[in-house]
């Protein structure tokens, strides 16, 4: 469901634009509001989410399509964690859709899904995991990167049970705005994957900011 | 059920409870639903590496596939195949909605404590999971969106699922094995289960004695012929089941094959 957003950017605690193919990790406290803006349009935004404050729990793609008995995710969705918890709500959405089955892009899948030869490609989780190599204070490892949710990206099921990827949902200035009912760390991997058009083969740059 | 003669091994599992198994590369493991409306949550993970686990999204995405039938492959979060699935009279198993945890297994199907209802109890697939995860070293950490067989759970154009009209009784599965893979798996009831009661039906488990590897219907895709690539480079220099890993000559020429994989992309 679209709905805009009251806040105001001159009232930002944060802000930051994070460049393709860079990670953004950080500590998000309850109550704070979380914009993300796809800056130049169909721009796919890899991002997890832990508890902060016990990071065993982290956002659940499962348990998250369960409590709402759907797929996708807009205004009103409160995204759950492992434990089932609600982590986060989302409060504000002009994009309309987002996905949280299509998992990030990785080089090993990219492999299977493009050619093998495209192993030396960058790709989302590569992101993550020089996220949690340069941030050893969190205490994450391997083992936490479990799955995502993929802003203004559109992954829509077929009455045949098949899994389709479209794009031209998004556009330049579109975003997603995240309530905190917990604190919460947030790993951004903005995505780099050249090889399908969930980006239009053009990764860009995306804006995140913070109100308390 | 399956005839006994050619089995390995085989066991009945009531509802309600929790199994695993390092099954080895070119066995298979062969599910049943004996009286219909079972469900069977399951995870996997590489024994060497138990960093290596199933990948729900890139099994799904890698086959433009939300169902998982006959033909399909179950990836891990390294781009190998665990298993494929050889045969399934069922037709479609989800591998989004997870398993449900005791609170919510409590508020579908009420509460039941252990000193009356004894194995009867409402177990639920959340703590399975953990407790077979425990055996092996690993933990909440390692849970991953498993793979629910014999719940059929569809899509519509909203996103909105429901859970289809449950399986017929001797509906089967079977999946054969192209890694050494630890197989861990409950019989706790599907978290979208509409049934009025703790379901209570049992799972056969059955170990076929022949070995194969991964099925020719698994092998129509050119990405899980790439995904074949991908195992067959990880059991390099290994001794290897019959057939599981294609002649060096096969595998970078055969047009049924992966494309070269050239040694210093690695």
């Amino acid at each position: 469901m679209i709905k805009t957003s009251p806040r105001r950017t001159q009232d930002t605690l944060y802000r930051r634009q994070i460049n393709a193919g860079d990670y953004w990790l950080y500590r998000l406290e309850a109550g704070q509001t979380l914009r993300i803006t796809d800056s130049e349009g169909n721009q796919a935004v890899d991002t997890l989410f832990f508890n902060a404050d016990d990071t065993a729990e982290r956002y659940s793609m499962t348990d998250t399509v369960r409590g709402q008995n759907n797929l996708f995710l807009t205004t009103g969705s409160v995204l759950r964690s492992s434990e089932d918890r609600p982590m986060l709500k989302i409060v504000a959405d002009t994009c309309g859709r987002h996905d949280t089955v299509g998992g990030a892009c990785a080089t090993e899948s990219n492999t299977v899904r493009y050619s093998l030869e495209k192993r030396h490609m960058h790709a989302c989780r590569d992101s993550w995991m020089l996220a949690l190599a340069e941030h050893p204070e969190f205490g994450l490892t391997k083992r936490d990167l479990g799955h995502n949710i993929n802003f203004f990206m559109n992954v829509p099921v077929t009455a045949e049970g098949g899994l389709t990827f479209a794009d031209g949902i998004s556009a330049p200035g579109k975003y997603v705005e995240l309530e905190a009912a917990m604190n919460v760390l947030v790993l951004i991997s903005n995505c780099p994957q050249l090889n399908n058009p969930c980006n239009g083969y053009n990764p860009t740059p995306i804006e995140v900011a913070v109100w308390s | 059920m399956t005839d006994s003669s050619k089995l390995l091994y085989r066991t009945v599992l009531p509802a309600g409870a929790h199994w695993s198994l390092r099954l080895r590369r070119g066995t298979a493991l062969r599910l049943t639903d004996i009286r219909g409306g079972a469900n069977v949550g399951m995870l996997f993970y590489n024994p060497e590496n138990l960093l290596e686990r199933y990948n729900a999204p890139d099994t799904m995405k890698c086959q433009h596939t939300f169902r998982l039938t006959t033909g399909h492959c179950l990836y891990s979060d390294m781009g190998r195949i665990f298993c494929g699935i050889e045969q399934d009279s069922f037709g479609w198993h989800d591998t989004v909605c997870g398993t449900m945890n005791a609170q919510l297994t409590e508020q579908r199907f009420g509460a039941s404590d252990y000193q009356q209802a004894r194995n009867d109890r409402h177990q639920n697939g959340y703590d399975s999971f953990l407790v077979e995860l425990t055996k092996y070293g690993l933990g909440k950490r390692d849970l991953a969106a498993c793979l629910n067989v014999f719940s059929r759970v569809s899509a519509d154009e909203q996103g909105n699922l429901r859970l289809e009209s449950p399986a017929l009784p001797g509906a089967s599965v079977t999946l054969r094995f192209a890694m050494d893979t630890l197989v861990v798996l409950h019989t706790c009831p599907h978290p979208l289960s509409q049934a009025g009661a703790y379901p209570r039906s049992p799972v056969e488990i059955a170990l076929p004695a022949d070995l194969a590897p991964l099925p020719e219907a698994c092998l129509t895709r050119e990405e899980n012929r790439r995904g074949q690539a991908n195992n067959a480079l990880y059991y390099l220099g290994t001794i290897a089941p019959a057939g599981t890993i294609a002649p060096a000559g096969t595998m970078l020429g055969d047009s049924h094959a992966a494309p070269a994989q050239e040694c210093h992309h690695d």
